[in-house]
């Protein structure tokens, strides 16, 4: 069941739109602001409000880099994997960051608390390399800023 | 007049942009007023063409001709739409983020007159998620755009009603494809159409769209406040106007710079970048992103425009260079860019989503020391088959530029890497 509130922050973007399938995306991000991930539950009641079949959804959701269709860390760590990142040591970032969670990309830490994803150019280029954690855009990231950085996700 | 900076001159870095009441003071909106109060859509139009403005978001088409496409008249389907282009995932590029986190009252103003010059009703700003200072900043510049009227009913008093919205994009490089960011925008998959017809005739839901880069519309309410041939007098060539250009790598003084457009690749790279860092040489760079081929030492003299890199074999692109540097393994390179596109193709076309895994896989094998001499031949022979006319979109082609380019400038460094078992820019 979707909540009174995803509800409401769905319906409240409907009007913006020619067809009410257009929101879709904004429907599963919603889902995944309140969840932290698009469960098949999920995704079901999200189908069923917008009058789209649940394969039709899923089509979508799993076309899209940031829907997480599995379960995730109460953090994301996002690393940029692309060209400019790659130049100015996305490597060596890359390594500490798998040896000091203790897991490969795509995986959760095992107390829930990050999960560690590969993406694609931030767009901070001239201060690579750069990693995202939640909503917060790190710049000219060293292997050894990591702990500072980390420190500040419970 | 080279020198003057219009698109960045009210940014500071140190300060949050210029709400509403600031941009006014500083000269915004007027050129909004100019065009409600005393232009027609065609005159407007007409002085966007006169003005030589070009798509800054790589590919270069004229904008005023781009407008000029949507059927207009009263017979004219509706409603019409304008989109603007804000997804911003060129790997290697990051000036639209500048415009849209330093002055987005400026892309605002911008997409209105740009949308009234076809008479779109919607505006819609697509952006990517990465871009979250950008989306609160332009979620503020639209509220308040309709409480001071220039959004809304009746936009100040002329009549003419536009609405404004901010799309939320949940990531995925073919969001930039500009039919695949309308499929998205209707909430599929992000995979390209087939054009004809083209968006400006049937785009969003069917109906007449165009789609602007952030960067372009950003020009346009200096072109009607200054006019037309103020803005061909911006540039050293004749492609008009100012342009972004960014550096990223092993420079100096990694940047962006708002410069007169065709300031050559040299003055960029040792002026403004401040030249390689200490103990590192040039060896090549990307003019434009991933998405543009390889140039070298013997093009530094080339003027940063449209029309004269293409001369060169590659393309400005979003002008925003990428630099290699002598210690960093140009196969390696190639990989990490083949990787990427491959990964982010939409697999809607077999020579995309097969043949850029194949590229993929030749070029790790070849950097792991595993290489066959017949891989050159193959990866070449892909740059044919994935280029221009196999495929729906652009993608694919765009990711044969850097792979050509590298075959041919760092032919030596990849037979090393077959010839030798192994990758010389790694230790053993």
């Amino acid at each position: 069941m979707l909540s009174e509130t995803e509800r409401q922050a769905i319906d409240a973007e409907i009007p913006h739109y020619a067809r009410k399938q257009a929101v879709c995306i904004e429907a599963l991000k919603v889902v995944q602001r309140h969840r932290g991930w698009v469960s098949d539950e999920a995704l079901h009641d999200v189908a069923g409000h917008l009058e789209m079949t649940v394969d039709e959804l899923d089509a979508v959701a799993t076309f899209y880099n940031l829907i997480f269709r599995e379960p995730v860390g109460r953090h994301i760590i996002l690393i940029c994997d692309s060209v400019s990142c790659w130049l100015m040591g996305y490597g060596a970032l890359r390594e500490r960051l798998s040896e000091r969670l203790g897991v490969e990309m795509g995986q959760t830490t095992a107390d829930g608390r990050f999960t560690l994803l590969p993406i694609v150019c931030l767009g901070a280029c001239d201060h690579a390399p750069a990693i995202m954690v939640d909503e917060d855009l790190h710049r000219d990231v060293a292997p050894d800023h990591l702990d500072a950085i980390l420190e500040r996700y419970e | 007049m080279p020198g003057e900076t219009p698109l960045t001159g009210r940014i500071r870095p140190d300060r949050p942009p210029l709400d509403a009441v600031g941009y006014e003071q500083a000269g915004g909106y007027q050129a909004l007023r100019k065009a409600l109060g005393s232009l027609t859509p065609a005159e407007v139009t007409q002085q966007v063409r006169s003005s030589t403005l070009r798509g800054r978001g790589g590919a270069g088409f004229a904008t005023g001709q781009k407008w000029s496409f949507v059927p207009m008249g009263e017979d004219a389907p509706r409603p019409r739409y304008l989109v603007v282009n804000a997804d911003e995932m060129e790997p290697g590029t990051f000036k639209d983020r500048l415009l849209l986190e330093g002055d987005p009252h400026q892309m605002v103003e911008g997409a209105i007159i740009a949308a009234y010059a076809v008479q779109a009703s919607v505006a819609y700003i697509f952006l990517r998620w990465a871009y979250r200072v950008a989306a609160r900043r332009l979620e503020k510049a639209i509220a308040e755009a309709y409480e001071r009227g220039y959004l809304g009913r009746n936009i100040l008093g002329s009549g003419y009603d536009l609405d404004m919205h901010l799309h939320v994009s949940a990531g995925r490089y073919m969001c930039g494809e500009e039919t695949g960011l309308l499929n998205a925008l209707e909430g599929k998959r992000a995979n390209p159409r087939s054009k004809p017809p083209y968006p400006q005739t049937s785009g969003l839901w069917g109906k007449p769209t165009v789609v602007n880069n952030v960067e372009t519309l950003c020009c346009v309410p200096h072109i009607v406040n200054n006019g037309a041939d103020w803005f061909k007098g911006l540039s050293r060539t004749p492609n008009g106007g100012t342009k972004l250009y960014g550096a990223s790598g092993r420079v100096r003084r990694p940047g962006l710079w708002e410069l007169p457009m065709g300031t050559p690749i040299r003055e960029l790279l040792e002026e403004h970048a401040g030249g390689m860092r200490e103990g590192y040489r040039f060896r090549g760079l990307l003019p434009g992103g991933a998405s543009t081929d390889f140039l070298g030492e013997q093009h530094l003299d080339v003027a940063m425009d449209f029309d004269t890199v293409q001369k060169v074999g590659s393309r400005m692109g979003t002008g925003t260079m990428i630099i290699l540097d002598d210690r960093s393994c140009p196969v390696g390179m190639t990989r990490n860019l083949t990787h990427f596109f491959a990964q982010e193709s939409c697999g809607w076309c077999t020579p995309c989503w097969g043949g850029l895994r194949w590229c993929e896989q030749m070029l790790s094998e070849m950097e792991e020391g595993r290489g066959r001499e017949e891989y050159l031949d193959r990866l070449a022979a892909h740059a044919g088959m994935l280029g221009p006319g196999h495929t729906y979109c652009a993608l694919a082609p765009g990711a044969m530029e850097p792979l050509q380019s590298a075959l041919t400038l760092f032919r030596e460094d990849f037979e090393r890497h077959i010839r030798e078992r192994r990758c010389p820019w790694r230790s053993p």
